[in-house]
């Protein structure tokens, strides 16, 4: 028999597979990763297809060799994933960084769980989207989006791919274990129809000599980005997570670190228009907007409908991607609007960058996690503050 | 009479990136008399050397990956095996050599290297052990012998050292050896060895370290250290050494065997596809 590699149709699939599916459509070629409760579903279903469609799965010894493979693997040139909870991600935390240093495209999914520690493992929680953000140590900037649903976590994860691609950063793709473990209707495009953005690659054949004369880091002044060269190809490079200039050089001075950890945030700022998703609804006359991303998006959004039904301008804007974080629209947001509440699984972490952009108090619904936020506390909190 | 004749190049030239010399290592520091063998190495390869891909964690030997010109990647400490199982496995035509020292191998990144071993993914480990964490200033580590004495032991090291090779025989290497920085033909050849030898393979080289382990331990120089290894050294012919024979105590008046251990002929790590894949 042949393998499909892309399960084109309509199907009633579990939030996790349909993230495996989406990295198989994507082209993701390796997989590296370590069980953890919530997120096993998806190593186990790409145990099964990624030796179907001629790819590699290897499960590591932990998360810190998985994060480390799936970079060594990236840099050989195959499109690379992992997956995990939050006592994983923060093992993956130290290679992330390295991920960011070495501008290595690679997809991170986080299925969360209640947290810290060992927290609650088979419940939800979303509690790891700050850590996703500043968890590794040091300034950098990376990506993070937040599907609501099985099909996102389809979508999603074809999108965090051609990202990671596009812009050579790690993109965290941060769901929950409601998500994850919800069984619904995706639909899989045909393989034509799905997206694929090319790795920036080198244009000039390489001239084989190395010592310095090839620069691998040196970035296009348009989006900052650096063509990736990939191992075995005769560029000679040289990749190190130290203080590094254009031709990948270790230089230990304030002056290289300075114009390299500021490129590696701007290139994410600049380009942050192509890289945000926002999902809004009932937005354009609202007075109070509810802000929230996950599962607690579609509480939010129930809440807001019965909102509505009372007659009371409410809005929710979703974040589909949480990093960067969407400054702009807050700004424009808060010319007009007073009242903003933020809905999340935790004790208040995206709702501090909604107070800090917007300079406004922020209304919490929060929750430390173990279950869903029900609409409820979010329609109570609308109402309250109306 | 014969002429003399005066080269401006050495054979190694193409394999060294020259503009980043001088290099960072301290006077009588073993690292570069193994980097040299490496590099002999791969010129004898017969593989080109686009094809060879050297993989260091962090420490004075992962600084190697930053002097050899060839694709090179300086990871993160203790990380330089799983980042080489992936881009072995991702580009299976490369032929990719860990260096990296006995610290970062062993301690923060023994686990990988033991678990690489179990699978013997086929990857070269070149394993520089100069029983200290020498770049931090001489601090005491897993295989630092017992009593001895580092900056973080200044009463004597509390605890017993690792075995490498026994270890590596145990956790299911394919070929393992260990050899002294004195011993740069032997070292050069079972490198060069590795290459043809498929599976996990691994080669310890004790190296002197005289700033971070010889001023603590009354050895005055590298030079000491490589009269104790010709003293000392005794070559195993049938690789049949127990573990209690492979300590190394540069302290003691006994000997510190070399050879080869281990050589074995298992099918290396190979992940699974499926016959009609696309």
């Amino acid at each position: 028999m042949t393998y499909r590699t892309v399960l084109t149709g309509k199907h009633f699939m579990h939030g996790d597979h349909a993230c495996a599916e989406g990295a198989i459509a994507a082209g993701c070629r390796f997989f590296g990763g370590y069980p953890i409760t919530p997120s096993t579903e998806i190593a186990e279903r790409l145990a099964r297809r990624l030796p179907e469609v001629g790819g590699v799965f290897i499960q590591m010894e932990d998360e810190l060799g998985s994060m480390a493979a799936i970079l060594g693997a990236s840099c050989g040139g195959k499109r690379v994933m992992t997956a995990t909870s939050g006592p994983g991600l923060s093992l993956m935390m130290e290679n992330l960084g390295l991920g960011v240093m070495l501008e290595v495209p690679c997809v991170v999914v986080d299925v969360q769980r209640g947290s810290p520690s060992t927290g609650l493992p088979t419940m939800p929680g979303q509690s790891d989207v700050m850590q996703a953000r500043w968890g590794s140590h040091g300034d950098y900037a990376l990506v993070a989006y937040s599907p609501w649903s099985p099909q996102e976590m389809f979508d999603l994860t074809v999108l965090a791919f051609n990202i990671a691609d596009r812009y050579r950063v790690p993109v965290l793709l941060m769901t929950d274990e409601v998500v994850g473990h919800m069984v619904e209707r995706v639909i899989i495009p045909p393989e034509d129809q799905i997206d694929h953005w090319p790795r920036k690659r080198p244009t000039g054949r390489p001239s084989g000599s190395g010592n310095g004369s090839f620069k691998p880091f040196s970035a296009e002044e348009a989006d900052l980005v650096p063509p990736m060269v990939h191992a075995g190809e005769g560029y000679r490079l040289h990749f190190t997570g130290l203080t590094h200039d254009e031709r990948g050089y270790p230089d230990m001075t304030a002056e290289t670190h300075q114009r390299l950890v500021t490129r590696l945030v701007e290139k994410i700022n600049r380009n942050a228009d192509q890289i945000i998703r926002i999902d809004p609804y009932y937005m354009d006359d609202a007075q109070i907007v509810v802000v929230a991303y996950g599962c607690t998006a579609r509480s939010a959004r129930r809440a807001v409908r019965l909102a509505r039904e009372r007659g009371i301008p409410a809005g929710l804007l979703r974040l589909v991607s949480l990093w960067p974080f969407p400054e702009q629209l807050f700004n424009q947001l808060a010319a007009n609007i007073e009242t903003f509440i933020v809905a999340e699984m935790n004790l208040g972490q995206m709702a501090l960058e909604v107070e800090r952009v917007t300079k406004r108090p922020v209304k919490g619904v929060f929750h430390a996690g173990g279950e869903m936020i029900a609409p409820e506390p979010i329609l109570k909190a609308i109402i309250n503050n109306e | 009479m014969a002429s003399i004749q005066l080269s401006n190049q050495h054979p190694l030239d193409s394999l060294i990136r020259s503009d980043r010399l001088p290099h960072i290592w301290c006077p009588g520091c073993g690292i570069g008399i193994i980097m040299r063998c490496y590099a002999q190495a791969i010129l004898e390869s017969g593989i080109s050397q686009e094809k060879h891909v050297v993989v260091s964690g962090i420490g004075c030997s992962g600084r190697v990956a930053g002097y050899m010109n060839i694709d090179s990647y300086h990871t993160t400490h203790g990380r330089a095996i799983p980042f080489a199982v992936g881009l072995k496995l991702a580009k299976p035509e490369l032929m990719v050599t860990v260096f990296s020292g006995d610290g970062d191998l062993t301690a923060i990144g023994g686990n990988h290297l033991i678990h690489a071993a179990r699978r013997n993914v086929d990857i070269k480990v070149v394993c520089v052990n100069n029983f200290n964490y020498g770049m931090t200033g001489g601090q005491v580590g897993p295989t630092t012998p017992k009593g001895a004495r580092g900056t973080t032991a200044p009463y004597g090291n509390p605890e017993l050292p690792f075995n490498l090779p026994y270890l590596m025989g145990a956790a299911g290497a394919n070929y393992v050896s260990r050899w002294t920085t004195i011993h740069v033909r032997q070292t050069k050849d079972d490198i060069l060895h590795s290459f043809n030898h498929p599976g996990f393979t691994f080669i310890e080289v004790l190296a002197p370290c005289p700033i971070g382990f010889g001023k603590s331990n009354n050895i005055n120089d590298g030079l000491e250290e490589m009269e104790l290894y010709r003293d000392r050294c005794v070559l195993v012919s049938d690789g049949d050494v127990r573990a209690e024979e492979l300590t190394i105590d540069l302290r003691e008046e006994r000997p510190i065997y070399v050879g080869n251990f281990i050589d074995r002929d298992q099918p290396p790590y190979r992940p699974i596809h499926l016959e009609n894949a696309q």
